[in-house]
């Protein structure tokens, strides 16, 4: 098999969220992001939080459905993970000059723009989940996050029956929309 | 028709669940009215976000998962080089999500972050900013070795003034083996260097050894040659639970000198009812991040923290059980004892704050 072909693979296994995939992207790119990020001012702990972000930028790809794998996994990982950190330390507003790339490099802004956009979604959900209070934010995440199911839910959260857990889950659905759009049409 | 019940219909929209005859009359229903179709369009994208969230949220845990079971593997390392080659880290996250949502979520935490090497306006002063950071780069470089020395049994201290770019506090809990604690947000801020510096303005190195996220504690070791050991500490650290009302004062760095504040247990709880955490009614500001907090007999309760930031007065504090545990954990690799004497007992708050400031230490590093 060919390394396009397997970096193929290896993408429908992330893209299905399987551990086994994940564990070989991490055996097979940690390292050289790492490098990168030691090589230019980081620590290995901003290695290991961008390469997180690295990930989550390519499972976002994949899930999207229109990832087009043009060039070797290992270029398009690097420079992601190239620019999120160039971006990191601008904002720090430090100078570093790179002079030259360790890996080859391919024009990722829209991946990095498009991600910007879904994090900052996300935070804003994850915010307006905090503060949705409990018992609605386990209700939620059981129903949303674990995917429970209703009769299940009803037991664990002691509600008579599902009818009723799924109308205190559409009262908490309601507060929670209200809290996300607070949020995001301030900031939107 | 009621928000919740039109929330149900969208839900089942969304995932096809309607029957055809239910699609119609649903249809007909929205074609009608306008305002009953906008709010149709507004949950649909509602429930889109939080189907995009949950299933981000469920990557991210599996991504944390096995980030953990690679480290512990040795696979992959992340932890800094330390003078004993070990750090303890306890928890991990999606660190950036957690710093944003919770400042997002009303609260913040206590340092300064002063960025002293930042970019000026004017174009001129580009280029002596460079050859600063060189000179940095140059001293991270010599420290690096004088950190290797030290294994070697060679001595080790800082030779001019840090270039600090974060200040906070932190207090002694052994002095004999010179432990330090404050805030793991502190400790995380120090990408390169990390000193103390007590009230005479003496600057010695120290190094992380335990950094606990999920309870924002850390511990740091000065292990700087030319630190001076101090004598048994005159202040106790409490396995209980502080009470309700309890009267507390404490010290920290919120300037670049030591500031004494006063308030009292609020609540027995932390930000939403976190149970690691106080609330305290005080006055702290950016820089308190790791200050102590003492009962009136001298009994060190807990570690300032963070403030809610839309409310006054309302500051919370890991309780300092927590320090206990910390080290229970240390104890596993290095030698670490909390030792110390009621001393400020009795003392009236003069002779305390005397007694007690040689013990609390700004923390700075860049």
């Amino acid at each position: 098999m060919s390394t396009l072909e397997q970096d193929k693979l290896l993408l429908e296994g992330i893209a299905a969220e399987d551990r086994n995939s994940i564990e070989l992207l991490y055996k097979q790119h940690y390292n050289m992001v790492q490098s990168m990020v030691v090589a230019n001012a980081g620590s290995k702990d901003d290695a290991a939080d961008l390469f997180q972000e690295t990930v989550i930028i390519l499972y976002e790809k994949v899930k999207a459905g229109d990832f087009e794998l043009t060039c070797l996994l290992k270029t398009f990982i690097y420079s992601i993970a190239n620019r999120l950190w160039l971006k990191k330390l601008q904002k720090q507003q430090r100078f570093t000059t790179q002079t030259d790339y360790l890996e080859d490099i391919v024009p990722v802004e829209d991946e990095i723009e498009q991600h910007v956009k879904l994090n900052h979604d996300f935070e804003i959900m994850e915010t307006a989940m905090a503060k949705v209070g409990e018992p609605c934010k386990s209700l939620l995440q059981a129903y949303y996050l674990q995917k429970k199911h209703m009769t299940t839910i009803a037991e664990e959260f002691g509600y008579t029956n599902a009818d009723n857990a799924k109308t205190q889950k559409y009262k908490c659905l309601v507060r929670l929309k209200k809290l996300f759009f607070a949020q995001y049409k301030n900031t939107n | 028709m009621e928000d919740t019940l039109l929330m149900d219909a969208a839900e089942r929209f969304i995932r096809g669940e309607m029957s055809a005859e239910e699609k119609i009359y649903f249809d007909d229903l929205r074609k009608n009215n306008q305002e009953l179709d906008q709010t149709v369009v507004e949950q649909i994208f509602f429930l889109n976000q939080l189907n995009t969230y949950s299933t981000s949220k469920n990557f991210k845990t599996i991504l944390c998962e096995v980030e953990s079971k690679l480290i512990a593997e040795k696979v992959i390392s992340k932890t800094i080089a330390t003078p004993n080659g070990k750090i303890i880290t306890l928890w991990k996250k999606y660190k950036n999500d957690i710093a944003v949502a919770a400042s997002i979520a009303g609260i913040v935490s206590l340092f300064i972050t002063t960025i002293i090497s930042s970019v000026n306006k004017t174009q001129n002063n580009l280029e002596p900013l460079v050859k600063k950071l060189n000179a940095q780069a140059d001293k991270t470089r010599k420290i690096e070795t004088k950190l290797n020395q030290l294994q070697a049994g060679t001595s080790i201290s800082l030779k001019q003034p840090l270039d600090a770019r974060f200040r906070a506090t932190g207090f002694m809990i052994d002095a004999t083996n010179n432990y330090v604690a404050t805030n793991a947000h502190v400790v995380k801020e120090a990408s390169n260097h990390l000193i103390v510096e007590n009230t005479k303005g003496e600057q010695f190195v120290a190094t992380p050894v335990y950094i606990n996220v999920a309870q924002d504690l850390a511990i740091i070791k000065i292990v700087d040659t030319a630190f001076k050991k101090l004598p048994l500490m005159p202040y106790t650290i409490r396995k209980t639970v502080a009470d309700l009302g309890e009267s507390i004062f404490m010290m920290g760095y919120p300037k670049q000198e030591i500031v004494y504040g006063e308030g009292y247990v609020s609540a027995k709880n932390g930000y939403q009812m976190d149970t690691l955490f106080y609330q305290i009614n005080t006055t702290a500001n950016e820089g308190n991040s790791g200050s102590p907090i003492l009962t009136k007999n001298g009994d060190l309760i807990g570690i300032i923290t963070s403030k809610e930031i839309d409310a006054n007065g309302v500051v919370f504090a890991i309780k300092s059980a927590n320090i206990y545990s910390a080290i229970e954990e240390i104890k596993k690799d290095e030698k670490i004892k909390i030792q110390s004497s009621p001393a400020l007992k009795g003392l009236d708050r003069v002779t305390q704050i005397k007694k007690l400031q040689q013990y609390v230490f700004m923390i700075k590093g860049n």
